[in-house]
């Protein structure tokens, strides 16, 4: 009977059989066509972790750290673990009640789960941290501390040079697409943060971390076979004396204005101070947040690095290049002279001068005689040479431009600004071609008018002068640790010698300038036993059509022979050169050049005029309007949209996620929106370099020293 | 014969290299999937605290118990079979009393080192019972008498089963077919099984009305075309008529009424992933509660099956490597040392590793067949069919569940999965079959 069935073994053998290839079949497309499963399991088997290298330090000249890295500590919470643990005293030590605490520990299990941990509290002030450290012992295994590097500035200046960091926004990740950045990186957003990037930020390691199915991580993927290490990021060191621009910094302190200080030899950058500034640690820690929406702000306009980003009229420090022009022109020389009875009459229209006389070339840098420059930028303007006054004008500027001003000078800091040397082509677009002449631009020769620079600019300007013929583009950075592997350095190994001027013409612009500082408008300036060169200068200056104080200037060089350091300060709306700028290059100087203020004198004078405050009456009430906006918060919110865009136009500063910021004010401002007018509170007087000189001022006759 | 027992004398020694093979393999995957980079690997193992400890222990048990078997007489068995059968369904009574709750399901009697799973062991005896019964002279399982006392020894663990929440066991039992079928069940029987089964997935896809139309339409068709033949033979109208209506009270009433009070929800839901539909036979009451929840338009593939999946499918051609596997490693995969041993497999050793161990079980059911073939007794062979049938259906539906061809009934890879009651029965099942086997030539029936 059995038997008869014998054949079913078959039937049995091929169903064992199909099934056998129907599953390796299956097997086949599974773990060899589709590559699906491959990316879903290293998706959630694998975590490629970034590991950050250290970022580069910044060294002054004396080999001190003007910016360095430290550690912050974020408190962790691991939710699912926190049960049985002491909550009243975390929040007794953290200041938080304990519906604060619920709402952190809910929102910390809705972003990354209960078996994650999520940051309870970033970035603890060191008080916190010191109570927590203490007492972490009753809190673990649920919170714990995890370092965070932040950068430190030990000396906590020179924040506009130093720059800050910020989170890479949307923007930043498409403009650096293949530089391995992610969102939540930090990169350098301003100041030498920025320029340097690339070296500071060094190179990022990869390490792949297995993880298990609650997302937390358990290994290394193979051992680490995959990883590469982090590189960390190369050292700077810069020509800044930080102690030279701690004290310029406090100098300035309630004054609207700039310091410049160059090392003439090398075009290094000593001392760099744009005022009113801010403290660079306010943007490191835990309220930095706060804080840099304070600073943007602040219609003082903190963020501006107003040695390259503002640009005034030179004013009389412009005339020592014209008297230079001149000599190399061949129109006048050191002996010509011309007699100045109270104004320029050679256009109709006289043009003040107050030092009536007979000035030679030394005379009239000394004594800034407004009259004797008319005069010798006429006859550069009207010379023969030249077939018309278009080209005659294209060449002074194209004497300007090597000279280093109205173009930019590559200075290592972003956002510089070119300033403004008029050409030919400036006048024919205002009045039209042939309809102007020199009488047209007269105050151009003394540094009024089309003519506008950067203090950075004046500064370079005097390195040129006291170098007699020759400048390096000044810059921050000396060296980088480890080699300049991207060619950052190589344009500040150029001497620029753009004309070849005899040392003779400068020896004579140096006897008029030696001159400032012992008879004439510079002598408050003086440094006792130093031999400075010099000259002030009044810049006249309105504000949206209104004439407002007039801008002090003083540059100078130090010392007359073999120059160390070149310097440009000015200070806005202080009135008469002589009397705050010039003692504040003085006492720069010496404190450079002596290492220290000398004499019980000199310390008072610098005391004073730390405490001598400049602030323009505008600015005051324009703080006054801000700070009473900001307490009436539903407008504020129109008023921070309206600065944050100012601001931003203004110093260059690429976006940085303020929202957050601009959200608190926005719930504010809904809660109230009809209930007040809000027209009468909106920006009126954020105040901004590019309103100072609007352009139909330039053609008045001025007095100018 | 002789008085000497020796162990050796006409064992089937490929049989116990491909038994020993896939019990070391599985011991394997156990390891890679609970060992964790550190852990102190010596003194987890004697320690017995880890699961692939357990299972070395099971092993070391396996291997005595199947020397005890093959020292024993073969006579025994068949001598025994129904006694034996009693006990299995007393043990399977006392579970009812004594039973400890593993997972939902009170299906385990505690013996102090391990578990037992009578329903699982129930295997042994069900096999022995229904070789002694289609052994027996004369038999003809073409009719109906036998046919239901086969089925009656067959098919009763099932009822416990399912009484115990072990419905996945419960259809193992269904895998006696094979013996049955080779021992001369009519093949309408496997035909109609599964035209059954292919109805049932055909129902599961389409719409209950849209099937009952296709099916009435189909039918009128064949009546149409065949009216011809039907005028000299009026029975084949009435077969067709019969057919029609009995798909239809399938389709109509049997599917729904087993989807809604037979399978539990989760199994419905499963059966349901597999064709990639939501469970429409939802009972009211649950229903109800259902729709407090958020509606899920698109079916959610089971998450087991879909880790089980990137497991396997992330191995590639030659796989990871041995602990290098980052799903097994992240202990991904649910229950991967029991019911999905086999994803460890996939994903550590790549398609040629889970092939090879396909392969190997391959060998070892053709093997099987072969002994089989080569009995002279019927009880032998008959209980060849019985392991070669219950070893294909756990291999055929544990790996097709664990590559999303099979619902996951919670069944496991004979010899691999981690558990006593899993391995000691398979061991107890093959060892007897080698030992029925070397004394083929003496025991005569």
């Amino acid at each position: 009977m059995s038997s008869s069935n014998h054949s079913r073994k078959n039937v049995v053998k091929l169903m064992f059989g199909l099934t056998v290839i129907i599953i390796i079949v299956r097997l086949f497309t599974l773990q060899l066509v589709s590559s699906k499963y491959k990316t879903l399991a290293d998706d959630q088997g694998t975590f490629r972790k970034v590991v950050y290298p250290d970022r580069g330090l910044i060294y002054d000249r004396k080999g001190r750290a003007i910016l360095q890295n430290t550690i912050i500590y974020d408190l962790m919470v691991v939710p699912s673990k926190i049960k049985g643990t002491d909550t009243m005293a975390l929040c007794n030590i953290l200041g938080i009640d304990t519906a604060e605490f619920r709402k952190r520990i809910i929102t910390a299990i809705i972003k990354n789960r209960s078996y994650r941990p999520s940051v309870f509290e970033p970035l603890l002030s060191d008080e916190k941290m010191a109570k927590l450290n203490e007492n972490l012992y009753r809190f673990a295994p649920g919170y714990y501390l995890q370092e965070r590097p932040v950068r430190d500035y030990p000396y906590d200046a020179g924040g506009n040079i130093l720059g800050y960091l910020s989170e890479v926004d949307t923007n930043f990740l498409k403009k650096h697409e293949n530089e391995g950045y992610v969102s939540g990186d930090y990169a350098g957003k301003t100041g030498l943060e920025l320029s340097y990037e690339k070296v500071l930020m060094g190179q990022r390691g990869i390490e792949y971390l297995k993880r298990d199915n609650k997302n937390r991580i358990t290994g290394k993927l193979e051992n680490g076979l995959y990883d590469t290490a982090a590189i960390s990021g190369q050292n700077l060191y810069t020509s800044l004396d930080i102690e030279l621009q701690s004290f310029g910094e406090e100098l300035m302190e309630n004054k609207v204005g700039a310091i410049v200080a160059i090392d003439p030899q090398t075009g290094g950058i000593l001392a760099m101070v744009s005022s009113p500034t801010y403290k660079p640690r306010l943007l490191t820690g835990s309220e930095r947040k706060k804080h840099y929406v304070e600073l943007l702000l602040d219609p003082r306009i903190p963020f501006l690095n107003r040695t390259i980003g503002a640009y005034y009229a030179p004013g009389s420090t412009f005339k020592t290049l014209q008297g230079l022009l001149g000599l190399h022109e061949r129109v006048i020389d050191a002996k010509t002279t011309f007699s100045c009875n109270g104004a320029f009459y050679g256009c109709g229209k006289p043009m003040r001068c107050l030092d009536p006389g007979v000035w030679a070339l030394q005379g009239a840098i000394t004594h800034s005689c407004n009259t004797y420059f008319a005069h010798v930028m006429q006859r550069v303007i009207n010379n023969p040479k030249y077939e018309n006054i278009d080209s005659s004008l294209n060449a002074w500027a194209r004497y300007m431009n090597a000279f280093g001003l109205g173009v930019k000078l590559g200075v290592d800091l972003p956002f510089e600004k070119a300033g403004r040397i008029p050409t030919a082509a400036t006048y024919n677009k205002i009045y039209g071609k042939g309809r102007w002449n020199f009488c047209t631009f007269r105050s151009v020769s003394i540094g009024q008018g089309e003519v506008e620079s950067t203090p950075l600019q004046v500064a370079n300007e005097m390195a040129y002068l006291a170098n007699k013929g020759w400048y390096i583009a000044p810059h921050v950075v000396d060296s980088i640790d480890g080699g300049d592997k991207f060619g950052l350095l190589e344009p500040y190994k150029i001497k620029h010698t753009a004309v070849d001027i005899a040392d003779s013409l400068f020896e004579a612009i140096h006897d008029g300038m030696q001159g400032v500082m012992e008879s004439g408008t510079g002598r408050r300036a003086k440094v006792p036993g130093i031999v400075v060169c010099g000259k002030t200068g009044t810049v006249e200056n309105s504000y949206k059509g209104v004439k407002q104080k007039d801008h002090a200037f003083f540059s100078a060089f130090a010392p007359r022979h073999n120059p160390r350091i070149a310097i440009a300060v000015i200070c806005e709306n202080a009135g008469f050169g002589a009397s705050s700028a010039a003692p504040i290059a003085s006492l720069m100087i010496e404190k450079y050049l002596k290492d220290s203020i000398e004499g019980k004198e000199r310390k008072e004078r610098a005391e004073q005029i730390k405490k001598m405050n400049l602030m323009p009456p505008r600015l005051v009430s324009a703080m006054r309007t801000h700070d009473s906006l900001m307490h009436k918060r539903d407008s504020a919110y129109l008023i921070a949209k309206g600065y944050i865009k100012i601001a931003k136009d203004t110093t260059g500063i690429a976006e940085e996620d303020d929202s957050d910021a601009l959200d608190n004010f926005k719930k504010t401002e809904k809660e109230n929106k009809n209930k007040e007018n809000r027209t009468d509170s909106l920006p009126t007087s954020a105040i901004l370099p590019g309103a100072m000189r609007p352009l139909s001022d330039t053609s008045k006759p001025r007095t100018n020293r | 014969m002789s008085n000497q027992p020796v162990i050796a004398k006409g064992v089937d020694w490929l049989t116990v290299w491909l038994y020993a093979l896939l019990v070391i393999i599985g011991l394997i995957s156990i390891f890679s999937a609970e060992y964790k980079t550190g852990d102190d690997f010596f003194q987890q193992l004697l320690g017995f605290e880890k699961n692939y400890s357990k299972q070395v222990m099971y092993f070391g048990i396996c291997l005595v118990i199947a020397v005890f078997i093959l020292l024993s007489d073969s006579k025994v068995f068949p001598a025994t079979a129904n006694l034996l059968y009693v006990v299995g369904v007393v043990l399977m009574i006392a579970t009812f009393l004594i039973g400890k709750e593993v997972k939902g399901s009170k299906s385990w009697i505690p013996l102090g080192f391990m578990n037992l799973q009578p329903v699982e062991t129930a295997k042994i005896f069900t096999s022995l019972a229904l070789a002694k019964y289609l052994s027996l002279p004369d038999l003809d399982l073409k009719q109906p008498r036998s046919q239901a006392i086969a089925a009656g020894i067959a098919f009763l663990p099932i009822v416990f089963s399912v009484l115990q929440n072990e419905t996945g066991l419960a259809l193992v039992y269904f895998a006696f077919l094979l013996p049955m079928y080779r021992e001369g069940l009519p093949s309408v029987y496997l035909i109609s099984g599964a035209s059954l089964a292919g109805l049932l997935i055909v129902t599961l896809l389409l719409p209950t009305n849209t099937l009952m139309l296709v099916l009435t339409v189909l039918a009128a068709l064949i009546i149409l075309f065949m009216r011809k033949s039907f005028k000299r033979n009026s029975k084949s109208l009435l077969m067709i008529v019969l057919f029609w209506g009995a798909s239809m009270l399938f389709v109509g009433m049997v599917v729904p009424f087993m989807f809604k009070s037979v399978f539990q929800k989760h199994q419905a839901d499963r059966i349901f992933s597999l064709v990639g539909k939501d469970n429409p036979f939802i009972s009211a009451d649950t229903a109800v509660m259902d729709t407090k929840k958020p509606v899920r338009k698109k079916p959610v593939e089971n998450y087991n099956v879909k880790q089980s999946k990137i497991a396997i499918g992330s191995g590639g051609l030659t796989g990871k490597g041995f602990l290098k596997g980052t799903q097994t490693q992240g202990d991904f995969v649910p229950e991967q040392h029991t019911d999905f041993i086999f994803t460890a497999v996939g994903e550590n050793f790549g398609f040629v590793g889970s092939t090879l161990v396909v392969l190997l079980y391959a060998a070892l059911l053709f093997r099987i067949i072969f002994l089989a073939e080569r009995q002279r007794s019927t009880f032998s062979r008959a209980y060849a069919y019985c392991v070669a049938g219950i070893l294909f259906f756990h291999v055929l539906v544990n790996i097709g569940m664990t590559i999303g061809l099979a619902p996951v009934i919670g069944i496991t890879l004979p010899l691999m999965s981690y558990g006593g009651s899993s391995l000691l029965t398979f061991t107890i099942l093959i060892f007897i079959l080698l030992k029925l086997d070397s004394d083929r030539q003496m025991v005569i029936r």
